[in-house]
Formats: C-alpha cells, structure tokens, sequence
C-alpha cells in the first residue's frame, strides 16, 4: 500500500471549513486532511478517504487562514485538524502546529488513533493542546466489522500515551442503535476509561444518515443502509449510563 | 432649570440630552435574571394588538383606513388600544392600526395607496390637492430632467424618495421628556432671533424652518393634551418619561410617513428615571417592564399608508422604528443599563417582531453578560441586528448616536442625513460593456465608451470604461438628489423631528449601491477566467460564457475582495466631487433593502454567470451559494468593504441553522458571540443574525396563519416573514444559510 508523500511543508487537504463549531472547544477553523485507512460503515465523509488527492496546501497558506480567523476564536477555538485521519501526514503537521502554537492559536487533532511513531508524539508532546480520539468499539470483532481494520489496541495505546503526557483528551463515539449503543459496550467504555484524568469529556455524535449520498456520488455501497438514527431516549439512556464514568458527557 | 434629584450639569441650562445620561447613568453589568413578564395589562392589550393586525393581514393588510383627515401631530382625538388597561397611552389616530393620509409628499401616491383598498379621498381634500396645493412629488417632477427621468425609469436610480416621504431624520424624542415643550420652544425663539441678515437664501430658510418648528411643537403640547398630558412641563417620574419620550415620537409619525423613522437611543435615557422610581420605593421591576413593553407595544403598532408598488422595494410594511442599544461612552464606560435589557425583553414578553428595529450597539468592551444575552435574543428570535459601536464611535465623532433607518450613523439631536436610496451598480458595469447603452433597452446613458469589440473581454478596457460610466451615474444621481432634498424642505419640511434637533445640524446624504457582490464577481471572472460576452443584432450582450474557474467575493480571497473594496471606494469617490444641497457631506451605503428582487428582476445577464432576472445578493453580502469557505471566510469578505469609503452603513445578512452554530444552547450563545467580536475587530460595522432551519421557512409559506410573529433579518432590518410576497419568501429561502455538517 502506498503511504501519501508528505512534503516538508505540504498538507494534502480535502476542504477547509472556516466556521467549525462541532469540532473543539469555541469556534474553529477546521482542516479536513485527505486520505484514511480505515472505512468505516457510517463515515460521513467519505471522499476523504481515498489516500491519493486531496489538494496540496503549503503550510504558511494555512496558517495564515487561521491568523485571518484568529479574532473570531474568543477564548476557547483555534484549529483542528480532522479528515481523513490527520495522523497520516503527522511529520508535516508539527511544522503547521508549530507555527499555530507561535501564533497562541489553540491547536487540536481528531483522529483515530491509529498512528503512533516518533513523529506523532512530537506533534502530541509539543505542539498539540487538545486530541479527540474517536473510539469506535469495545470489541474486537465490533471494531473489525466497523473499521474494517483488525486490532483495536492501537486506539487504546493511543489513548495511554495521551493520558500518560498528562494533556487534555476528549474522546468521541459514534451512537448507532444495537451496533454502538448498547449498555453493556457503554459500561465497557466507561470502566476502561475512567481512571483517567486527562479526559474532560466525551462526546457522542448521534449516528444520522446525512452521508449516505456522498457513498453513492462515489460509487460505493453504503452498508450501514439497514441502522437507524437513534431515538431521543436512546441518546438519554447512552448519556445516562457514561455520565457515571465521565466528568461531562455531550451530545452533539 | 434644575430638576430633582438628577445631577446637574451643562444639560441644566441649555439642552444636552447626551450630557444628563453621562452624569445620570447606572451602568449594569450584571445578568438578565432580574427581567420579569408582562403584566396582566399588558397582556390583555397585546391579546387585542394580535387580534388586530390578524384582521389586518386578512384584510389585505389594512384593516382601516381614514380618508377624511389630513394627518398632522394634532390631528385626529385621543385613541386607545383598551383605555383602562393603557400605562402608556397615544395612538397615531383614534383607532387602532387606522391609517391616514399624508398627502404632502405627494397625493396621487395617497389616491393611488387608497383605491387600491377601494376608497377615495374625501371630495374637499381631492379638490384641494388637485387645484391649490402643491406636494414634494409635483414639484421634484416639475424639476427632474428627461436625463434623470431616463435613469430611472430603466432602473439605474431607483426607490428614490420621490414620491413618498424621505424620512431617515431622527428627532432627539427625549427633549420632550427632559425639558418638556416650553423650555424648547423658548430654545428654539432664541435660536430664531440669532438667525439674521443678510437674507441669503440659506438665511431667509433656516428662519422659516424654524419658525414652523415652533409651531411643531405648539402642537406637540396640543397633542399631549387629548390625552390630558401636559407636556409643557419636564417629566417627573419614570412613567412620565416613558409617556413624554412616546409623545415627542407619535408626533412624528402622524406628521410624517418618512420611510424610515427612527426611534434614536432611548434605553438607557428612559433607565435613569426608572432606575431613580425603582430607588425611592416607587415602583418595582413589574412596573418598570410594563412601561417598556407598552411602549414597544405602541411602536409596533405604527402604521403608514403605502401603496403596493411600495412593497417591491420595502416588503413586509416596514416603518422602521430603529432603536439603537448598548454601546460604550467615550470615557470608557457601557452605556448597557438595565432598560437596555427591559427593551430586549419585550421580545420575550411580547414575541418576535421586526419592529422596533432593535439595534444592538457592539463593543468588545461590553459587559459580557449583555453580550451573551444579545447572543441569546438574537438566536431565540432573529430579531435583532448588531452594529460596530468601536467602529463609528471612533470614526464619526460621537458616542451619542441613534441608526436612521437600518444601518446609518447619526449623532442624536446634532445632525441629520438626507436619504439617497440607491443606483445600481451591476447595471452600471454593464454600461461599460455595452458602449453606454442599457443592457436590455439599447437607449444610450453614458457617452464616450467605446464598445467592447473582441471576443473575449478585457480587465483594463472594462475598468476605465466603468470607471467613465460611474462617474456619470453619479451625476445623475447626485442631480436627482439635490432636486428630492430641495422639494422635500420646500412641500414635506419635517418640523416636527427638527422642532428635536438643534437649529442648523451638520447634514449628510446618503447615496447607496446595490449589486456590489455581482460587480465584484464579475470583475473578477473577466480578470481570472475568460468572458466571452453573447451579443443580440443590436450588440447588447445577453449571455456570459465562462471559460476556467475565478474566485468569488465571499472566500476571504483577496484577489476578488479587494475588486469589491475598490468598486466601494471608486463610486464613493465619484460622489464626493460633486456638491450638495445645504453642503450635506456625501456618503454611501452598500444596503439594499429588499429591492435586491426588484433590482435583479431589472438587470440583465452579467458576466459572474447570474443571469438575466435573477435577484442580486441583499446589501454587502456575497451571491447565493458562492461563499463555499464557510461563514466566517465570507463574514471577513464583507469585512475588507472600508468603513470609510462607505460611511453610510455596509449591511450583511447572515442566516445560520440553528445546529450549525454549536450543539446546545451555552455553545450557540459563546459561539455567536465570538463570532460578533470577530467580525467587528475586523471593522466590519453591520450585520443581521438569523437563527433558522430552513424547514421553518418552507412550513411558514405552507401555514402562514401558524406563522404570525415569525420574524426574519432582511437586509438592515426585520418582516414578518409571512408579510413578504411569494417571490420574496422564496429569495430569502435561496441565500446562504450557513450549514457546517
């Protein structure tokens, strides 16, 4: 498999959405990288998948986007970098985080947790202040069936490493009725993690189908067809249930 | 004069409103948990007020109709919505939602508005006008040149108050209150008999106009007097004040139906007396609301006669009551007080409504439980609209100032401005691509541009030929301007409000520019891309092929944003060279209003690829669906428009879907207001907030009765959703609504 060439002072971006609200804390700029390894059932952006494309930004393009953002920020937003899974191009973000950092731009990644080499734990140690680790499933076979990549533990080291820097983690779950969103997987979740002290939240993103129409512009077949959105209960229940193992629980 | 227990100051001998606020406020920092309901009263009358303009709008949008009385300040008996529930009283007539002739602007416009409903004027009032007077409509027409009338009549100039009353002007209403009449007319009998020789035409004017000014406000004491209020007399107490403030205003709007006529900056002024009664044990926070929220009861029940020609360019029966909120003094306090608040609040006590047009006065510096309450309103509400107070504090000289009509600065009681309407830009670049002549008529406007021969067009040719039909356009505007402005003094002087403004204010009009977004996209499809301009046999062009890709005004793209800053300052600059009646100072504005359909509906294909018909984007604001970089790239778009070249106001309609601005209530309200320190630390000065799904639009136009007091940000200020005509409904449907999914 081919890995993306990542220039020195290259990103390769899907698309920049200047007015994230749903991505961090505040209000943020966020850069949808190009490129994922796994393909989950429920992606929502699918076109940022494929690991060849994307357009290639030079680095000071987009920090200075983000200097142009930057009074819109207030007190809690800055960038982050989503995709795809940013971690792929982990060696060209240091110099862009870099950067942000010498601009006091709140820097923020959301990812999968599956990329943990020397470069990704400089970005992390350095130049991140906040990571939004998506947890996808408590089980094996649930995450396989889900991702389409084998060894959930990747995830979990990740989320170690993290814990062990002693900075600030958000961790992120997709709902889905009877496939993530079940008592015993949410109990699962919240005993794994709930010694943990660098976690400020959890967020739960309600699975909804808003997507279905990017898998078909790219010729796929959206599998997930038969899941349903969940009912307003159910989402209660979810919040009910991590509210004993985490200190705020959202729902976005 | 002295009156307890306020502290004195220079406002005690002479009249200076701004000084008695500065020496009498009580700033509030605090939260919005003080605020209560509306009293029983008050409930009752809205109940009636509901029932009433339901009739209205099934009544075809009049429920009554006097065709018997020209309306002046004293004209008409006492009226009431429900007498003994009324803590503020005073109706324009003596009925509720009754509307009235005010034929001095002009009376076929009156005959015209008035069989539309299937009246006439009354026989004796006909004849009068027919034969013996005359109103500023026959006398602009007996001055305007086959030029202007050219211009517009093919939509070049166009909503020009020329033959409906120009308003815009804003009387200081709390004079009244302060001084009460008598103190003001003694005032205004000094000023006269300081105003002499030798009698130049200035000269000989001024003194008329403020002789009729006393007369004003003789009236204004008559008026006061049907409802058994003297005020001669200063207010004593906060009802008063709240009462007197009304007064000075209602005899403004029977006097005039100016389209835009401007409440001014009475929150924080009408505070101190309530914050004094709240003090001494008089009353409490129930009767404090219950004044403001009758008070805005009676504004929203404000009404003109219009005719339906009138809608196309100001749907939804606006009257603009612009009530300016907030902001800081120069020393560095808020001038955010309690009231500030209490007015706020009467969207919740009474719901949402486009009038008053409340007015948000936006500073970094204000405390930040105001800002997220104003966060608050506008996202349960999409009522209110928000302008830059560091901005025009700094730059215009004043920290005293209401917004005349939807956007405008105007420094309270000190200087008035002169309403300019608009010219159509996007027809003016289409000048300078075909040789001069209207893009849909052939009939030449503008000599000495030379047609655009080659196949494709080019950048520079089609900017110096722009820049030679700009400053033509403006010739003619500015002609047109100064015969509207001459004939509104002469026929339709508005003394009442100037009876509230001291005696010769500094004056600027306000000439306007619609299209800047398809100017800017334009120009920038001609410079970054290839334009091959489809001609009909007579050479005029009707289609645009596009060849390659450019960018769009609304990306935070300099490239085209600065093509858009610059249109604003080349016009701008062309209107300055030219003088103006009563040396008015020029300046401009990037508003539309709604003519943005009517606008489009008159302008050809342009070379952005919009084409023939389509509505223009409202005010500053990017086209429909081509700011793809998300609100905020394009809110700093319209941000790099310079307040300077366009002093009169840059307006920016923002809709957002709910969701979009954050996941709950506490990250929508922060959101919203990093959002509103964002754009104005970038000197942007104006913007409209919508909080909406579009599905509530879509279901309104299905159910408009479900819909009454659905409110909606147009372009500087609010409608009823459900008043605005199909075509309407559907533009505002088509813009952007910011979604980030």
């Amino acid at each position: 498999m081919e890995i993306i060439k990542t220039e020195d002072n290259i990103l390769h971006v899907h698309s920049v959405e200047s007015f994230g609200t749903h991505d961090g804390p505040g209000v943020r700029m966020v850069v949808f990288l190009q490129g994922c390894k796994l393909k989950c059932l429920y992606c929502h952006n699918p076109d940022t998948i494929d690991t060849h494309g994307g357009k290639a930004y030079p680095i000071e393009e987009l920090v200075q986007m983000a200097i142009k953002e930057k009074p819109y920020f207030g007190k809690k937003g800055g960038v982050t970098v989503s995709g795809g899974e940013p971690l792929l191009q982990s060696k060209a973000l240091i110099p862009f985080f870099k950067r942000l950092k010498e601009e006091g731009i709140h820097t923020n990644i959301d990812t999968n947790g599956r990329i943990l080499n020397h470069f990704t734990e400089q970005l992390l140690d350095n130049y991140t202040d906040l990571v939004m680790l998506d947890i996808k499933h408590m089980t094996e076979a649930g995450y396989e069936t889900l991702t389409g990549a084998k060894n959930k533990e990747t995830t979990f080291n990740f989320a170690k490493y993290r814990e062990a820097s002693g900075k600030p983690m958000w961790l992120r779950y997709v709902l889905i009725p009877e496939i993530t969103n079940k008592p015993e997987l949410l109990h699962a979740m919240g005993e794994y993690f709930k010694e943990y002290k660098t976690i400020e939240k959890i967020e739960l993103q309600p699975y909804h189908k808003l997507g279905i129409h990017k898998w078909e512009a790219l010729g796929w077949d959206y599998q997930l067809k038969e899941a349903r959105e969940n009912t307003e209960e159910e989402i209660d229940a979810a919040v009910l249930v991590l509210q004993h193992y985490f200190k705020e629980v959202k729902v976005n | 004069m002295e009156v307890k227990p306020f502290v004195n100051g220079i406002w005690t001998d002479r009249v200076d409103v701004r000084n008695f606020v500065i020496n009498n406020i009580t700033p509030y920092y605090g939260t919005h948990h003080f605020l209560v309901g509306p009293s029983k009263r008050t409930q009752k009358l809205w109940d009636i007020c509901k029932e009433a303009t339901k009739e209205e709008r099934k009544n075809n949008g009049v429920r009554a109709v006097d065709t018997e009385t020209i309306s002046t300040i004293s004209a008409f008996s006492a009226g009431y919505i429900d007498k003994e529930n009324e803590v503020i009283v005073g109706l324009q007539t003596d009925e509720l939602l009754k509307r009235t002739m005010k034929p001095f602007g002009g009376f076929k416009v009156v005959q015209k508005a008035l069989s539309e409903h299937g009246v006439k004027p009354n026989k004796a009032i006909t004849e009068l006008f027919s034969k013996y007077v005359k109103t500023h409509n026959d006398g602009v027409f007996d001055a305007y040149t086959n030029e202007i009338k050219k211009y517009r009549s093919l939509g070049f100039l166009t909503g020009l108050p020329d033959n409906y009353a120009r308003g815009r002007i804003i009387g200081d209403y709390r004079r009244v209150a302060l001084y009460g009449v008598e103190f003001l007319i003694k005032a205004k009998k000094v000023d006269l008999n300081n105003i002499q020789g030798p009698m130049t035409d200035a000269v000989i004017r001024l003194r008329e106009e403020v002789s009729e000014q006393i007369k004003a406000l003789k009236e204004i004491i008559e008026l006061g007097a049907k409802y058994n209020l003297d005020l001669s007399r200063p207010a004593e107490n906060a009802k008063e004040a709240v009462q007197w403030t009304y007064m000075a205003y209602l005899a403004a709007v029977k006097e005039q139906d100016g389209a835009a006529m401007s409440l001014g900056n009475v929150s924080t002024f009408l505070d101190i007396y309530i914050e004094n009664d709240l003090q001494e044990g008089l009353i409490t926070e129930v009767e404090a609301q219950e004044y403001i929220d009758q008070f805005v009861m009676k504004l929203r029940m404000v009404r003109h006669l219009r005719m339906g020609a009138y809608d196309e360019i100001f749907a939804g029966d606006p009257t603009w009551v612009t009530e300016a909120i907030g902001g800081m003094f120069e020393d560095g306090r808020t001038k955010v007080s309690k009231t500030s608040f209490r007015f706020l609040n009467t969207l919740y006590n009474l719901g949402p409504s486009p009038e008053p047009n409340m007015t948000v006065l936006w500073s970094e510096d204000l405390p930040q439980n105001f800002k997220d309450y104003c966060a608050k309103v506008a996202i349960d509400t999409s009522s209110i609209q928000f302008e830059n107070d560091a901005l025009m504090r700094t730059s215009r000289g004043t920290d005293d100032y209401g917004i005349a009509c939807c956007v405008s600065h105007q420094a309270l009681g000190k200087s008035i401005q002169f309403f300019g309407a608009r010219t159509n830009l996007a027809k003016t670049l289409l000048l300078a691509i075909n040789g001069g002549r209207c893009e849909i008529t052939g009939t030449k406007m503008v000599d000495g541009i030379a047609p655009c021969d080659g196949e494709y067009l080019d950048f520079d040719t089609v900017m110096a030929n722009f820049k030679t039909a700009m400053k033509q356009v403006a010739r003619v505007y500015n002609d047109s301007m100064n015969i509207i402005h001459y004939m509104h003094d002469k026929y339709y002087y508005e003394k009442a409000q100037m009876a509230l403004i001291d005696t010769n204010p500094s004056i600027n009009i306000a000439y306007g520019i619609a299209g800047l977004s398809i100017v800017a996209d334009s120009l920038s499809a001609i410079k970054y891309a290839k334009v091959k301009p489809i001609r009909n046999e007579e050479g005029l062009t009707v289609d645009f092929k596009i060849e390659g890709e450019f960018p769009c005004y609304g990306n935070d793209d300099d490239r085209v944003d600065l093509l858009a800053a610059k249109a604003v300052a080349d016009f701008n600059n062309e209107l300055k060279q030219l003088d103006v009646y009563k040396n008015a100072e020029p300046t401009m504005s990037v508003l539309t209003i709604t003519s943005n359909v009517a606008y489009g509906k008159k302008t050809g294909a342009t070379p952005d690829g919009r084409a023939k018909g389509v509505p223009f984007a409202p005010g500053a604001n990017p086209m429909h669906g081509r700011d793809s970089h998300g609100a905020i790239a394009s809110l700093n778009s319209v941000a790099k428009i310079n307040y300077s070249d366009s002093q009169d106001g840059i307006s920016n309609t923002f809709s957002i879907v709910p969701k979009s601005l954050g996941a709950n209530e506490g990250d929508r309200i922060e959101n919203l207001a990093s959002i509103l320190d964002g754009y104005f630390s970038r000197n942007a000065q104006h913007i409209n907030v919508n909080v909406l799904n579009k599905e509530t639009l879509l279901d309104a136009m299905e159910h408009p009765e479900e819909y009454p007091q659905l409110t909606i940000r147009v372009s500087g200020y609010a409608v009823n959703f459900v008043r605005l005509t199909k075509e309407q409904q559907l533009e505002v449907i088509t813009r952007s609504f910011h979604e980030s999914m």
